[in-house]
């Protein structure tokens, strides 16, 4: 065994901020995931059937290509369609907040179908409102449903995050890349940023579990 | 009074109601029977326009309510429903349950709807669970809170799909008990039900489906003693 994990003690600064310019992007695209994702997920239950086709359309294409292949889209042919230069944090921002909006909507729609059919039926028999129903009866119980598995899928976000390095963000991963060049020994920083992502990862999960036990206290 | 005027469903290419006609007076008691799948679910969905009929008119005091311009929730505040499964929403305490409608549909305050809602609780006898959640209360108590839910819409009618199917047997008792104190409030009633006692006794008249067909109809007395028809007749000797 050859390691030695003393050559990159003094980068450690530099790759611990890799954790927040991993994060804070990882925040962006989430919010922007959450926001279009519940959009899209109200289009796919509605019986307007034009936006049923958009959302699951969309879907379909966000879910059906690689998600590497989908920032490289957005990194080079925005800049050479539009003439924008656009930054890169925009991009992966854009990027994954776009894919994630996919991902959600099948979740918080799933999530939605879950709820007892008979909910719905014993409040359209009381005459109350689609609006007052959706938002007292269906989906406070569809919540139950939906955080766990929206959870999930900002661990998978936070994971695939690391593809960002490719576009030259200087994330968590890009940072231990280029440490490993600079003292040539790569092994050493990919197995530090190895074990950040996995604690960022770990502690995601028990938040996760934490959020589980409470909502199963109620039933 | 509401009264159904030729109604018939198709699912598909599925026929389950066929030219089914009656009226169902004010403050009768009207017990549906016939075997599964014969379509009772189906008709008394009807009624209220949880489905709605492929040909055919329904009338609530005579104002047709399968018109496309009225508005169908307004005609289900007037027509409650009970389930066979209660549909209890399990995120509300039991008064909460039955506070909900009354507020969001009607407009009630919350008070108004609470003494309401008291009043009803203590009728069918659960005043006690008043703060519980639907999943701390037996079957029997959860159809009863269905019950005291739909009547705080203070219905014209109420309408039953086998209320005591789901429940273990030392249960029927106390939810057929309210339903009979409802009955003899006046209340307009149709009850899908397997219980033919019941329906012996409470009902003012019986109908019996079969294969979407309205059979049978007249006094509960003569049905059950003697159905005119070799169906009724087949159906009762399996049944009793
Ligand atoms: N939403 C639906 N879509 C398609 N077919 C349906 C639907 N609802 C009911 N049916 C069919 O209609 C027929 C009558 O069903 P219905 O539930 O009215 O019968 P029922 O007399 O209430 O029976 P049970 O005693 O088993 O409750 C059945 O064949 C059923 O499969
Ligand atoms: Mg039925």
């Amino acid at each position: 065994m050859n390691l030695d994990f003393s050559q990159i003690v003094p980068y450690t600064p530099f790759m611990l901020k890799g954790i927040w310019a991993t994060l804070e992007f990882v925040i962006f695209s989430i919010i922007i995931g959450l926001v279009l994702g519940t959009l899209l997920a109200l289009c796919k239950i509605t019986k307007v059937s034009f936006l049923k086709w958009i959302a699951n359309a969309y879907t379909s294409i966000f879910r059906g290509t690689p998600l590497i292949l989908q920032l490289m889209i957005i990194y080079y042919a925005i800049p050479q369609l539009t003439g924008y230069d656009i930054p890169i944090f925009l991009s992966a921002v854009l990027t994954f907040g776009l894919n994630s909006a996919a991902y959600v909507s099948e979740i918080i729609r799933a999530g939605i179908m879950a709820v007892d059919k008979g909910q719905m039926e014993a409040a359209e028999a009381l005459g109350v409102p689609y609006r007052p129903m959706m938002l007292n009866i269906i989906l406070p119980q569809a919540i139950k449903n939906i955080l766990p598995a929206l959870l999930n899928e900002f661990i998978t976000l936070t994971k695939e995050s690391a593809i960002v390095s490719t576009i030259g963000y200087l994330d968590l991963m890009r940072r231990a890349q280029i440490v490993g060049a600079d003292i040539y020994r790569n092994f050493e920083p990919l197995l530090l940023a190895g074990a950040i992502y996995w604690i960022m990862v770990f502690i995601l999960t028990k938040i996760g579990q934490a959020i589980e036990r409470r909502l199963r206290q109620g039933d | 009074m509401i009264k159904a005027k030729e109604i018939s469903k198709v699912f598909g290419n599925n026929t389950v109601l066929k030219n089914i006609s009656t009226t169902i007076n004010t403050g009768e008691v009207v017990a549906v029977i016939g075997p599964s799948g014969s379509g009772k679910s189906t008709f008394l969905r009807c009624l209220n326009l949880l489905e709605e009929p492929t040909s055919g008119e329904i009338y609530l005091n005579d104002k047709k309510i399968t018109d496309k311009k009225v508005d169908k929730l307004v005609v289900r505040k007037n027509i409650g429903m009970v389930f066979q499964h209660f549909h209890l929403f399990p995120h509300m305490t039991v008064l909460d349950n039955v506070t909900y409608a009354p507020q969001k549909v009607k407009g009630l305050s919350k008070s108004e709807a609470q003494k309401i809602a008291k009043e009803l609780l203590a009728k069918v006898g659960l005043t006690d669970k008043e703060n519980a959640y639907p999943n701390r209360l037996s079957g029997g108590q959860k159809q009863r809170v269905a019950i005291a839910r739909a009547l705080a819409m203070e219905p014209e009618i109420m309408l039953f799909d086998e209320p005591t199917s789901a429940l273990d047997p030392e249960m029927v008792k106390e939810v057929l008990d309210v339903m009979k104190d409802l009955a003899g409030t006046g209340m307009t009633m149709v009850i899908v039900t397997h219980e033919m006692n019941f329906a012996k006794e409470v009902a003012d008249r019986v109908l019996f489906l079969d294969d979407g067909v309205l059979l049978e109809e007249g006094d509960p007395k003569e049905f059950f003693k003697q159905p005119k028809t070799e169906r009724a007749r087949d159906f009762l000797d399996k049944v009793l």
